[in-house]
């Protein structure tokens, strides 16, 4: 399953970049989750669909080509409806072009398999990376900034009346790395067919 | 006495061996016996060097290395409170007397010790419990050093969350002591230093105001009267006994050189790094006074020696056995680029006050590194020599 025992960003560690500097807070992080989501499929459908047609010396430069076009048109879609979101991700959206989880679904999926399973496979793997940035998104804004979506959780819990603080470490960016690593040990010691020897 | 001890021990020992009825502590109970005796087994494959110094003769060692620096810190936690504080039983800006000052310090230390223990080695005795390993003695050290190390006003729950984050992200997860490549005191610090940066630095966190709670008063370190362009008000004599505000047992260079005689005399410190770590930062003090572009670079090049953690690091931190390198050469090139490092930090960079923290972990990360090239230039070396004679011949 592309979410759990073969998870792009925890088992084939892939799109990490992304997975640690978009996920400083909740909203941006479920923002970046769904355009990669969409992207990942589309690419992966399109190509599918191309796929007897593409020499295969050019492949990569066929594949670039789709996917910079479904990257610019999230874009121009997150411009246009959540422009703040848009600014606070920056160039981020631009770089879904580079992640290597598309890619990598591209090349090892996509070239060699029929649509709708490629679709599938785009889908399952959007919702795999989805699924982590969620909760480095959770952990991180309620941690860091101790709100949710915005929403003041921690204030209005009372707890910095008890001499609470934020944890400033949480927003950084390597926080996120420590993170992701903490999640891949909770999930190797669960599933002990993970562990390499 | 210690017979009765034994003879209680053996009693209650088949209980904890596996099968047995509390066999799923077997860990807890085995670290607590060899806290008290020499194990009485012997490795039976291979070649093994035989020493009556083991691991927690070692440990304790450093231990009473660390006391000189730890009563003087707790004296002068007392002492700067009584100079600074408004409501202390003194005239203001008196000193209390000594007995006093060391009671207030020993009472403010104390909480900190005490969680800092009771939450390392706890999590230390469930690792190991679960793991089915022996419990490691490298925590009673890094559990005396990390409230050496932080602000007196440091928050509880904060220390405890460090020791927690140092303990399994610093040291469990690589596979326990031994196998750390930071130093996890310093990691803790690390946290702390980034995680709440308002209590781990400016001029208000280094005073206690009174016996309980997190109140602190203003007053400067030298470090950070550095950092802001001023001169440090105090002497570089005050600096060298120590009567400055700082983190709580970094302050008096003499105590900590009395801790660097026991490590050093006791062989369990190294004396190359040591040295290469005053050498580092000496030459890099030199080299800024040549530069001498601000009040910073032409301070004298030995106050990097009194100031700050720079001591305490060069003694206790930059010599821990597992996290340094382990060749000669490596432990040279590493003293030397960790003050080399310190020094270049605090003086370029204002925003971290303190180089000696982040220089330390960073030559960390690179001590594997450096052993690896010692090891492979040497290895190359001796192919050379090695071929140079089968052409003589």
């Amino acid at each position: 399953m592309p979410w759990s025992k073969n998870n792009p960003v925890t088992v084939q560690v892939l799109g990490i970049c992304s997975c640690l500097a978009v996920t400083a807070q909740l909203k941006p992080a479920v923002v970046m989750a769904i355009s990669v989501t969409v992207v990942v499929a589309l690419s992966n459908l399109i190509i599918s669909l191309m796929r007897k047609t593409i020499t295969p010396r050019i492949r990569i430069i066929v594949q670039l080509v789709v996917v910079s076009m479904l990257v610019v048109l999230v874009d121009q879609v997150l411009k246009a409806y959540v422009y703040d979101v848009s600014k606070q991700l920056s160039v981020f959206v631009g770089l879904i072009i580079t992640n290597c989880i598309v890619m990598g679904r591209l090349e090892a999926f996509a070239m060699s398999n029929p649509p709708l399973p490629s679709l599938c496979d785009g889908i399952g793997n959007g919702l795999g990376y989805s699924i982590i940035l969620i909760i480095l998104g959770f952990v991180r804004e309620l941690l860091g900034s101790g709100t949710l979506w915005g929403y003041p959780v921690m204030e209005s819990l009372g707890v910095y009346n008890l001499g609470y603080e934020n944890n400033g470490l949480m927003i950084m960016p390597p926080m996120a790395l420590i993170l992701v690593g903490i999640i891949i040990w909770i999930q190797r010691t669960r599933n002990k067919d993970l562990q390499e020897n | 006495m210690f017979d009765n001890l034994r003879t209680f021990i053996d009693k209650i020992k088949p209980n904890f061996v596996k099968g047995g009825k509390m066999g799923w502590l077997q860990s807890t109970f085995e670290a607590f016996e060899t806290f008290a005796f020499t194990p009485n087994t012997v490795t039976t494959r291979g070649s093994h060097v035989r020493d009556a110094v083991d691991m927690k003769r070692a440990m304790i060692t450093v231990v009473i290395a660390l006391v000189p620096a730890l009563l003087f810190g707790m004296w002068n936690i007392g002492y700067q409170t009584s100079l600074h504080a408004e409501s202390w039983p003194f005239e203001l800006g008196t000193a209390a007397s000594w007995w006093y000052c060391l009671w207030f310090g020993f009472l403010r230390m104390l909480p900190l010790i005490v969680v800092s223990y009771i939450v390392g080695l706890g999590i230390e005795f469930m690792f190991a419990q679960i793991r089915h390993h022996e419990v490691n003695e490298g925590y009673l050290v890094t559990g005396l050093i990390i409230p050496m190390i932080v602000p007196v006003t440091t928050p509880l729950w904060q220390l405890a969350l460090a020791v927690a984050f140092a303990v399994v992200i610093g040291k469990e997860v690589f596979g326990g002591s031994g196998m750390n490549f930071l130093n996890p005191a310093l990691v803790a610090r690390a946290f702390l230093f980034f995680s709440y940066p308002t209590h781990m630095s400016g001029d208000s966190v280094w005073i206690a105001a009174d016996l309980w709670g997190t109140d602190a008063i203003a007053g400067a370190t030298p470090m950070g009267q550095l950092a802001a362009g001023m001169n440090p008000s105090a002497s570089a004599l005050d600096m060298f006994i120590g009567t400055i505000p700082g983190s709580t047992c970094e302050t008096s260079v003499i105590a900590i050189l009395l801790g660097a005689i026991v490590l050093l005399v006791s062989g369990i410190g190294s004396w190359r790094v040591m040295l290469s770590v005053v050498l580092g930062g000496g030459l890099m003090g030199l080299l800024f006074n040549a530069i001498g572009a601000n009040a910073y670079m032409q301070l004298p090049f030995y106050y990097h020696f009194l100031m700050g953690g720079f001591a305490f690091g060069a003694v206790f931190m930059a010599t821990d056995p597992v996290t340094s390198a382990q060749t000669n050469t490596g432990k040279w090139i590493y003293g030397f680029l960790i003050g080399a490092f310190a020094v270049l930090l605090r003086v370029l960079n204002p925003a971290y006050p303190e180089g000696m923290m982040l220089s330390i972990l960073l030559m960390n990360s690179f001590a594997p590194l450096i052993d690896h090239c010692v090891v492979a230039r040497n290895i190359k070396m001796r192919e050379r020599r090695a071929l140079r004679k089968e052409v003589q011949q």
